[in-house]
């Protein structure tokens, strides 16, 4: 079945003939094959990458930065969409901080093992995948009309918290559990109650992962667009945000606004508020990647 | 609960960190901590109590009959008015059909790339890649889909037979979004298949690609399927890229040239417009959610059965 070619001295190679040799063919080629449709996705990403810089990059400029919105294109600009997506996330982050948290730390450190704890845990995760939508609809119901809280920052943001809630508190739990028990057994043998072990050891241990989770979670805050429109965020706002009561309007939100404008110059002003958002949800992402990397226990 | 971490469990350990707390501020501590995680509680259920008592009204007004007859049309605005919901729900079906068609082959593909062909070093280029589609905005991928996809691609191609909003564009923005998730928990289903199962079948002198696809492929079929039903999930739920590139024309077609309108696309639309408060419009919206929530429910419920079976049967 295989035959002996020795080309150089003393050195026999296995040269393989017929169904084999064609089997190996056939998984050598699979290779680059696979290869090919891996990269289709990073090519994907590269063509969303240049078509959207070249369209919009001649845009950018100090008056697209402080013009407010506009029915004319060409002095349409992004100032209160930006100034509305810090006050969202601005609000938003000092709500998930200490909720995700707390419940993180309470599944993990402090909850009995019984069925109301486990539906607990099964109900964040089922949570965690509920489309945003339809969270813009809770926030509708129960921030803008029940609690009549109006079109404003602080229903938006409530209605932010609860939608990134879930994957915040799955990724503490993560980050807690990655402490070695070691360092609980530490403290214990030392004397040192339940709290007091979680609060200085655990937590400062989990820290990194926390804030890696969290970081990740702002990210997804900041992009997101249907929840807000459906409290009411798609409003033509031409004036500085000062009060957590105000009506709003955010980056994504204007990116939609100006995309579906049949106006070709405003699509242009959409590419141009794209490279904006990207910027900030890229910056998100690789600090998250790099703090990853850097507290990654082997 | 705490010190489920170490394998096994100190039983004289165990009994330590549950001894009753003596110290009031402990309770404090504690009985705070719960109250957060009761959060998550209440919004599970406030979500329920909104879909289903908004809903209640529009039932009543409407009818189930009227919302699940196939043979009614979906058209809220307009005399004569119909409520009969499957157009929408076959317009989410055509984009979640279409893109799959494109996602799955290229996130399998990519699955087995990076678990069975990849050197370590390009993995760690290509991974973090792939990963990167998946946090882009979808909105942006909304812009792409209407702007470079329809406009600068389909449309010069197919000409006027294919209209401005279309499902075509959609799906394949669409499948972009959704192929680091089928290719992350793939290959995540891959990786968790032994190597002793590949190590045996190298050793009969299988080659690369009949192993990938004989041994490790079947071996992490739950994994795969869980992610496509997780894909699926993810698309059901999508609004923004349907919203903007698929249309708002609601049909009972697979058609992925002309204009669709999904749930999701109509629940925007609706928040978008000015509905009174009690009007049959306005409460249209939570059915239309309250569909689409037992919908991606459904898929995600069974997604997560399949995963958690195949961590088991390998850890």
């Amino acid at each position: 079945m295989a035959s002996l070619n020795a080309p150089v001295a003393g050195i026999a190679e296995l040269q393989a003939t017929g169904q084999v040799a064609r089997r190996q063919r056939i998984s050598r080629l699979s290779r680059w094959f696979l290869l090919g449709v891996s990269l289709i996705g990073v090519l994907a990403l590269i063509v969303l990458a240049y078509d959207t810089i070249s369209n919009g990059y001649s845009r950018l400029s100090l008056d697209f930065f402080t013009n407010y919105p506009s029915r004319f294109a060409d002095r349409a600009g992004l100032r209160s969409s930006i100034l509305g997506s810090i006050w969202v996330l601005g609000i938003t982050i000092t709500l998930v901080v200490p909720i995700a948290i707390g419940t993180a730390i309470w599944i993990e450190e402090f909850a009995p093992r019984n069925a109301l704890v486990s539906l607990i845990k099964l109900n964040i995760s089922n949570l965690a995948s509920v489309p945003s939508i339809i969270y813009g609809i809770l926030g509708l119901a129960l921030f803008v009309r029940f609690m009549s809280l109006g079109p404003s920052i602080l229903a938006g943001a409530l209605t932010l918290f609860l939608m990134i809630l879930p994957m915040t508190v799955i990724a503490s739990q993560e980050a807690i559990r990655q402490v070695p028990d070691s360092i609980r057994q530490g403290s214990l043998a030392l004397g040192a109650s339940r709290w007091q072990t979680v609060r200085s050891h655990v937590l400062p241990g989990a820290l990194p992962g926390m804030i890696t989770g969290l970081i990740l979670a702002m990210a997804r805050a900041a992009g997101e667009t249907a929840a807000l429109i459906m409290i009411g965020a798609f409003a033509f706002i031409a004036f500085d945000n000062t009060s957590m009561f105000d009506d709003f309007t955010t980056m994504p939100i204007q990116v939609y606004n100006w995309t579906t404008r049949p106006q070709e110059a405003f699509r242009q002003n959409a590419a141009a508020a794209i490279i904006v958002l990207m910027t900030v949800v890229l910056t998100f992402n690789i600090a998250a990647a790099v703090l990853r990397e850097r507290f990654r226990t082997n | 609960m705490a010190l489920e971490h170490t394998d096994g469990g100190d039983p004289g350990l165990r009994q330590m960190y549950n001894r009753p707390m003596k110290r009031l501020s402990e309770r404090v501590i504690v009985f705070t901590l719960a109250l957060a995680a009761a959060v998550s509680a209440i919004t599970t259920v406030s979500i329920i109590v909104v879909l289903v008592g908004e809903s209640i009204p529009f039932f009543r007004e409407v009818g189930l009959g009227e919302f699940l007859n196939p043979s009614r049309e979906w058209q809220p605005l307009f005399r004569p008015v119909q409520f009969g919901v499957w157009e929408l729900v076959a317009g989410t079906m055509t984009i979640v059909f279409w893109s799959l068609v494109i996602a799955i082959p290229i996130g399998l593909g990519s699955a087995i790339y990076l678990s069975e062909y990849a050197h370590p070093r390009t993995r760690a280029i290509l991974k973090p890649l792939l990963e990167a589609l998946a946090s882009v905005p979808t909105v942006v991928y909304a812009y792409f889909a209407l702007t470079f996809i329809t406009l600068d691609i389909l449309r010069p191609i197919l000409g006027d037979s294919i209209s401005v909003f279309n499902a075509m564009g959609a799906s394949i923005v669409m499948a972009i979004m959704l192929i680091p998730t089928i290719a992350s928990i793939s290959e995540d289903a891959m990786s968790a298949v032994p190597r002793e199962l590949r190590e045996g079948a190298y050793g009969l002198g299988s080659t690369r690609l009949e192993v990938a696809s004989r041994v490790v492929f079947p071996a992490a079929l739950s994994g795969i399927i869980a992610s496509i039903l997780l894909a699926i999930a993810r698309a059901v739920g999508e609004t923004m890229i349907v919203a903007v590139a698929a249309g708002s024309t609601p049909v009972l077609s697979m058609n992925p040239l002309q204009s669709v309108q999904t749930m999701t696309g109509y629940m925007l639309q609706v928040g978008l417009g000015d509905a009174g408060r009690g009007s049959v419009q306005y409460t249209s919206l939570f059915a239309v959610g309250l569909t689409l929530f037992l919908l991606t429910m459904v898929f995600n419920i069974a997604a997560n059965a399949l995963v958690r079976r195949f961590r088991e049967v390998y850890v």
